[in-house]
């Protein structure tokens, strides 16, 4: 589709700030934006109610608003981010508004699995590294190969499991790999005893 | 060696599976509703890939249809181009779709269980959180997006990380089980272990008091394992669940044979090790209502809105989290819960739309009327679940009582259609979520039980529904 899957292994960021815990998926892509039937276009709507007020204009407190991140690529947030709705559509909000890497405490699943799919990178750090990071104003440098975010003098190391890191790295599509298991797939469904529904 | 019951489900469905890496799993039941799947066709198409296999996949459409008569237009093009791209996918890639006009719509995992789709040992996925609900018949059935909607459609598996488990383990019995309900169970569940308290890990819900539930009540519980962080949770099946699946539309020709052997093999085994384990005493558990804007800020009905410091201890987040809520929900802290006003009442949703919540609900309603100053609606789980209603004649109660009937779909428990909160309304629904504008921007979400929504709905504000029964 229109977001094929890209490969990265650096990105050079400035931080966005977002100390918030449990910032579910309504709120990351209020339901009003789910309609469209397409993967491309959903940056705009991103955070939307905590982004504008009711008459649509941008509020000039909201970190997002701030022209200072207006390149970032890297958001950093607290504890149990994405949690509710399955909705991919929050992922794809996120990865067109310009952010490739979400860094938590903590993911909720399903988000955390979306991600993936999409060429976002999740990582998951500590509450200690997670507040370096918040009050950390200048670029830093993220590079998945070496599983390091260099901050100035500073660095951190992050794990992501290997086989994840290198569909990243790679850009592989998952069903193409899939499908090179399709022998496997025809044995099990020729052993199993699996129940048509019709 | 032991297992628990999702050890052996999953066990079972191994496809591949390689050290340190995840496993591709196969896919029993794959049902599909039109808000998550336009994309994953979309991408079917553009690979030239077909669905593997349609005879284990199902389509309805129910986030997006007005709950008003349908057989006017559409006011909506939006929605009416969302529901027209799935009408047209079904047709063009042979998937068997329970459209807008079909007696069996309704949403989409109130009628997996209704048409015996939904079958225990089976592993279930929709790109819905809350497919969780099917685990009530002891399948493995989980919530995924729409890449993995896409995925399968093509291969009928998933790559998987095994989750880890996490037993539930609900004692004692309730104090007045018409007034205490399942959905007051799972809320007092979700207030204790947070609502990332299950993340990563497969719930298996145990004990005598689950084993009490009918399997409606199940569903209940397992739909809002998902608020608690896990992607599914699950009840091993017993006699209720092979009643309940019986003589339904779809129950497969040799179901005896297929429940000899799930009775021989479909539970955890005695001395099974769980992950992690959680008990809770049911008669202590009250009527419960959410008072903040996440499934965890509940409180009892008897009880008042906690300080945020109350709530959340000595964690700055929680304590931040519940100041945030508190001014979203316009509540002071230490209002008695039964003082707290209403505009809106919704029974409806996955959670709390089947045939027992509606009857339970309208042996509140009867012979009274709604209060002057709330608007309250019934949405139907399904239409099937509507005819039923109408035949027992809960809908003439409902009327009578100044209750809107609507026709079946998710409705405003998430506002994809007309029906949503205006801002600063405040509504007392038996949904899921109370997600800060999940009903509607500036809405104001009350989570509670069926019963708790009617007799809400009648007295204007929340009141302790063991009063009134």
């Amino acid at each position: 589709m229109e977001l094929k899957l890209e490969s990265f292994s650096k990105v050079t960021s400035i931080i966005t700030p977002f100390d918030k815990a449990n910032v579910d998926t309504d709120q990351i892509i209020p339901k009003q934006f789910l309609k469209l039937i397409t993967k491309s276009g959903f940056g705009k709507f991103l955070f939307y109610d905590w982004r504008f007020d009711h008459d649509g204009k941008p509020k000039n407190d909201f970190v997002l608003n701030n022209p200072l991140y207006e390149n970032s690529q890297i958001l950093v947030t607290n504890e149990n981010f994405g949690c509710g709705s399955s909705r991919e559509h929050a992922v794809w909000a996120l990865k067109d508004f310009g952010f490739n890497v979400i860094i938590s405490p903590s993911f909720a699943d399903i988000f955390y699995s979306n991600c993936f799919k999409n060429g976002v990178l999740p990582i998951i750090l500590d509450i200690e590294k997670i507040h370096k990071l918040l009050q950390f104003e200048d670029e830093v440098e993220l590079d998945l190969n070496s599983q390091k975010i260099t901050l100035g003098d500073e660095s951190i190391d992050f794990e992501i499991d290997s086989y994840r890191k290198i569909r990243l790295l790679e850009g592989l599509d998952d069903i193409d790999l899939t499908l090179k298991e399709v022998e496997k797939i025809e044995e099990f469904e020729n052993d199993s005893s699996i129940v048509s529904i019709f | 060696m032991t297992e628990t019951l999702f050890e052996k489900i999953w066990n079972s469905h191994i496809v591949v599976e390689r050290e340190n890496e995840p496993s591709l799993i196969y896919i029993d039941r794959h049902l599909v509703h039109e808000v998550t799947s336009p994309q994953a066709f979309e991408g079917l198409r553009l690979n030239n890939r077909q669905v593997r296999r349609p005879d284990l996949t199902i389509a309805t459409i129910d986030h997006n249809v007005p709950t008003t008569d349908r057989s006017l237009p559409m006011v909506d093009e939006t929605s009416s181009t969302q529901i027209k791209t799935l009408e047209k996918n079904c047709k063009d890639f042979g998937v068997k779709l329970f459209g807008i006009n079909d007696p069996n719509q309704g949403i989409v995992h109130v009628i997996g269980p209704q048409l015996g789709i939904t079958l225990p040992g089976s592993t279930i996925v929709c790109g819905d959180s809350h497919t969780s609900t099917q685990g009530a018949f002891g399948a493995f059935a989980f919530g995924i997006g729409t890449s993995e909607v896409e995925h399968t459609l093509a291969t009928q598996t998933l790559w998987l990380e095994k989750p880890k488990t996490f037993e539930i383990l609900a004692t004692g019995k309730r104090r007045n089980s018409f007034a205490v309900t399942a959905k007051d169970i799972i809320l007092s569940i979700i207030k204790k272990i947070g609502i990332g308290g299950g993340t990563g890990h497969v719930l298996e819900y145990r004990g005598d008091a689950i084993s009490d539930l009918s399997m409606e009540q199940r569903m209940t519980i397992c739909n809002m394992s998902v608020e608690a962080g896990s992607r599914a949770g699950l009840i091993a099946p017993d006699e209720k669940t092979f009643d309940y699946i019986n003589n339904r539309e779809y129950t497969p020709k040799n179901y005896g044979e297929l429940v000899d052997t799930w009775k021989d093999n479909l539970m955890s085994d005695t001395n099974a090790k769980f992950d992690k384990s959680f008990t809770i005493d049911v008669e202590k558990i009250e009527p419960q209502v959410s008072w903040g804007t996440n499934p965890a800020m509940v409180s009892d009905v008897t009880g008042t809105i906690p300080t945020p410091e109350e709530f959340g201890q000595s964690n700055e987040v929680q304590i931040e989290s519940a100041k945030r809520a508190l001014a979203y929900m316009n509540l002071e802290p230490e209002t008695p819960i039964v003082e707290i006003p209403i505009d809106r009442v919704f029974i409806g949703s996955c959670t709390n739309a089947r045939l027992e919540d509606l009857k339970d609900a309208a042996e509140i309603v009867r012979g009274k009327t709604v209060n002057p100053d709330v608007n309250a609606m019934i949405v139907p789980g399904s239409q099937m679940v509507k005819h039923e209603a109408e035949k027992l004649g809960l809908d003439k109660i409902f009327k009578d009582a100044n209750f809107e009937w609507r026709e079946s779909g998710c409705s405003m428990c998430l506002g994809m259609n007309p029906d949503i909160l205006k801002p600063g309304e405040r509504c007392a629904s038996t949904s899921n979520r109370n997600f800060e504008g999940r009903q509607g921007s500036g809405g104001r979400t009350h989570l509670v039980s069926p019963v708790m929504a009617a007799a809400s709905a009648i007295a204007g504000h929340f009141v302790d529904v063991r009063e009134w029964s």
